[in-house]
């Protein structure tokens, strides 16, 4: 006992842990700070004038005024920018112009919907995605990772809002399997009472299941689309990542060792690419809540994508900045999120 | 030096073993790149595609048998083949056809713009955030990292929402939101070259920083460079489509690959290839960079090869 309190220096192991979680927790807020400024400025330099979207072009000159200085235009744009982030971070957003409400209850309207979506096209990419990978990069140059190949080169090219159009065009259209563009039918709408806001979700769990299989037939068409992007990705990387870990002398080590085959790549090399993995699906679940806003135009779907859209053609700014705000924090979010993953369980990026 | 005169000695030329001048030796590893290159199939494939294109954006006016913007109401939604229409009409019976030989110019033309615009951009934050060090250093790389901490399509809308919409504030947008992976690249490299003697040996010659800089940490970045920029030819393209299609890049009636689709989307069941043939050329144009950059990282780094 008295040799380790002598020797292992047991109390600057903390220090040491506490200055790098408070070493990230700067650099994020500084890029928090960042991202609000980048809006803020953003909503600045705008063509239109906010005064005039809130009275209307026949105000008088008094009202145009006292609207003026309710907003706080007369202050010093560095004291501008104070109150914009005490809005924000009150979750104050200000109201939107097209619908009237807080822009914040209008994100948190939306929002559930595009977390459904992508949830669904992220679990389709992993689950399809990783078994791909790795069978290509088992059986390296064979039909099956030419296919990989193809499916990731494909994708990567392929504008996603045509994709979805020729989607509708086929299986809605063509072949009537799915339902058309809509959450669900207007018949259904409004029935379930939303506990999560996600539709497939509360329906299951009111019970309500015409309308979780209307809704389904809905999600299926935009789900697989994002889900086929997102395998195009985690394939790729996943193929990259095996064919890393079999190269490497541990592999020849446990197959010398007469492992079957079927252990050597789940049981040594998949184990060693997890945390990769994890980081990379992360990283993929960022940019599906980016590609949904093509998505949601094309399908129709009520998320955050097609408000953006929609508030940005109607030159409703306030609605614009939070909605972009609120998605940067998240992709900052999630990031961090597999970067903190990595770092503390990969030995060697300590 | 030699001059080559023949194809012949043109070839012992680029292949010789010891070159004899600086230019020669760059010449014969260009070759060598072609070479590797011309070895794999898709990248020449890719190379084919873009030619094509870039042939059709330049001969559009001699190729389109009708005016890209001449509406003929009489005609409209006509399928593809009807009376010389090779791709038919659209809602305004504009000649498909003729539209996409014209839309081939206005992609391309963001495409360069985007590609000219952004790596500079990049190249200059990074390298003097990497050279200067310091405060510098961490505040540039701050900023960047801020514009990476956006998904690009949506950054892209806020500052097309703030510019107003149209192609040069697309070009614009897309290159404020694409430059960071550049500067990054750039910043590494100059972190490698920073300390090297040859920049010890120029410093000590009497050469500022700008000079350091602009001459001789600028010229080894660009190879880098220049690689990254052909792979994200293809998400620039996608990007500035998306941006047409939602309606805030290239204006009515411009025919714009993008807004093109998104015009016929209103047609889609009814009169399919309105929105099918845009979407196909906006696919082989990014199809075509993706093939060529695999190809070219293939020969630019050796480590990512086969």
């Amino acid at each position: 006992m008295t040799s380790t309190e002598t020797h292992a220096p047991r109390r600057q192991i903390m220090p040491k842990w506490l200055k790098r979680v408070l070493g990230t927790a700067a650099t994020i807020s500084v890029t928090l700070l960042g991202l609000l400024f980048v809006t803020f400025m953003i909503g600045r330099v705008m063509p239109i004038d906010p005064v005039l979207a809130v009275v209307g072009e026949r105000a008088s000159q008094a009202q145009y005024d006292a609207v003026y200085q309710e907003l706080g235009l007369d202050k010093p744009l560095l004291v501008q920018f104070g109150i914009y982030i005490t809005d924000v971070l009150q979750g104050d957003f200000g109201r939107s112009i097209r619908t009237g409400m807080p822009v914040s209850d209008d994100i948190a309207r939306v929002f559930p919907a595009t977390l459904e979506l992508a949830t669904l096209g992220t679990l389709l990419g992993v689950f399809l995605g990783v078994p791909l990978g790795v069978i290509a990069a088992v059986k390296r140059g064979s039909w099956i990772d030419q296919t990989a190949r193809l499916v990731g080169l494909v994708g990567y090219s392929m504008p996603i809002f045509w994709l979805g159009l020729m989607g509708l065009l086929v299986f809605y259209g063509i072949l009537g399997w799915v339902a058309g563009p809509g959450r669900v039918d207007i018949f259904y709408d409004g029935i379930v009472e939303p506990i999560t806001g996600m539709l497939l979700l509360d329906s299951a769990l009111r019970g309500e299941w015409d309308v979780f299989r209307n809704a389904f037939s809905h999600i299926v068409l935009p789900a697989c689309l994002l889900g086929y992007f997102s395998l195009a990705y985690i394939s790729r990387m996943t193929r990259s990542f095996m064919l890393e870990q079999l190269s490497s002398e541990y592999i020849t080590t446990a197959r010398v060792k007469g492992l079957s085959e079927w252990h050597v790549i789940w049981r040594h090399a998949f184990r060693n690419i997890r945390i990769q993995l994890i980081t990379v699906i992360a990283l993929s679940y960022a940019n599906l809540l980016e590609g949904s806003v093509l998505t949601e135009i094309i399908f129709a779907w009520p998320g955050i994508g097609s408000y953006i859209t929609v508030s940005l053609l109607a030159n409703d700014m306030n609605a614009v900045l939070g909605g972009t705000v609120v998605i940067g924090v998240i992709f900052v979010g999630l990031n961090l999120f597999s970067d903190l993953l990595y770092r503390f369980f990969d030995p060697r990026s300590k | 030096m030699s001059t080559a005169t023949e194809p012949s000695t043109l070839k012992a030329w680029l292949l010789a073993e010891e070159p004899t001048s600086r230019r020669q030796a760059r010449a014969a590893s260009v070759y060598q790149g072609w070479l590797t290159m011309r070895g794999n199939t898709l990248t020449m494939i890719g190379l084919g595609i873009l030619i094509f294109l870039i042939l059709c954006a330049i001969f559009a006016p001699l190729l389109a048998t009708e005016n890209p913007f001449a509406q003929d109401l009489a005609n409209r939604l006509k399928p593809p083949g009807w009376e010389g229409h090779i791709f038919g009409t659209d809602s305004l019976g504009r000649d498909i056809y003729s539209r996409l030989l014209y839309g081939a110019r206005i992609s391309i033309y963001i495409v360069l713009l985007v590609a000219a615009v952004a790596p500079l951009v990049g190249l200059m934050i990074g390298t003097i955030a990497g050279y200067v060090g310091g405060v510098t250093d961490t505040v540039l790389m701050r900023a960047t990292d801020i514009f990476l901490a956006f998904p690009r399509l949506v950054l892209a809308l806020a500052f097309v929402a703030a510019l107003g919409a149209g192609i040069e504030n697309a070009v614009l947008a897309i290159a404020l939101t694409a430059w960071p992976p550049y500067a990054r690249i750039a910043r590494a490299e100059t972190l490698t070259i920073r300390n090297s003697d040859f920049i010890a040996a120029v410093r000590l010659q009497g050469a500022g920083p700008i000079r350091i800089i602009v001459r001789h940490i600028w010229p080894l970045c660009i190879s880098s460079l220049i690689v990254r920029v052909t792979l994200d030819m293809a998400g620039i393209i996608l990007t500035a489509a998306g941006l047409g299609f939602l309606g805030l890049g290239a204006q009515p009636p411009s025919p714009e690959w993008g807004a093109m689709v998104a015009e016929g989307r209103k047609y889609i069941l009814d009169y399919w290839w309105v929105a099918t043939i845009p979407g196909l050329a906006i696919f082989s144009l990014s199809l075509a960079f993706n093939l060529i950059g695999d190809g070219l990282r293939d020969v630019l780094d050796p480590k990512g090869g086969e």
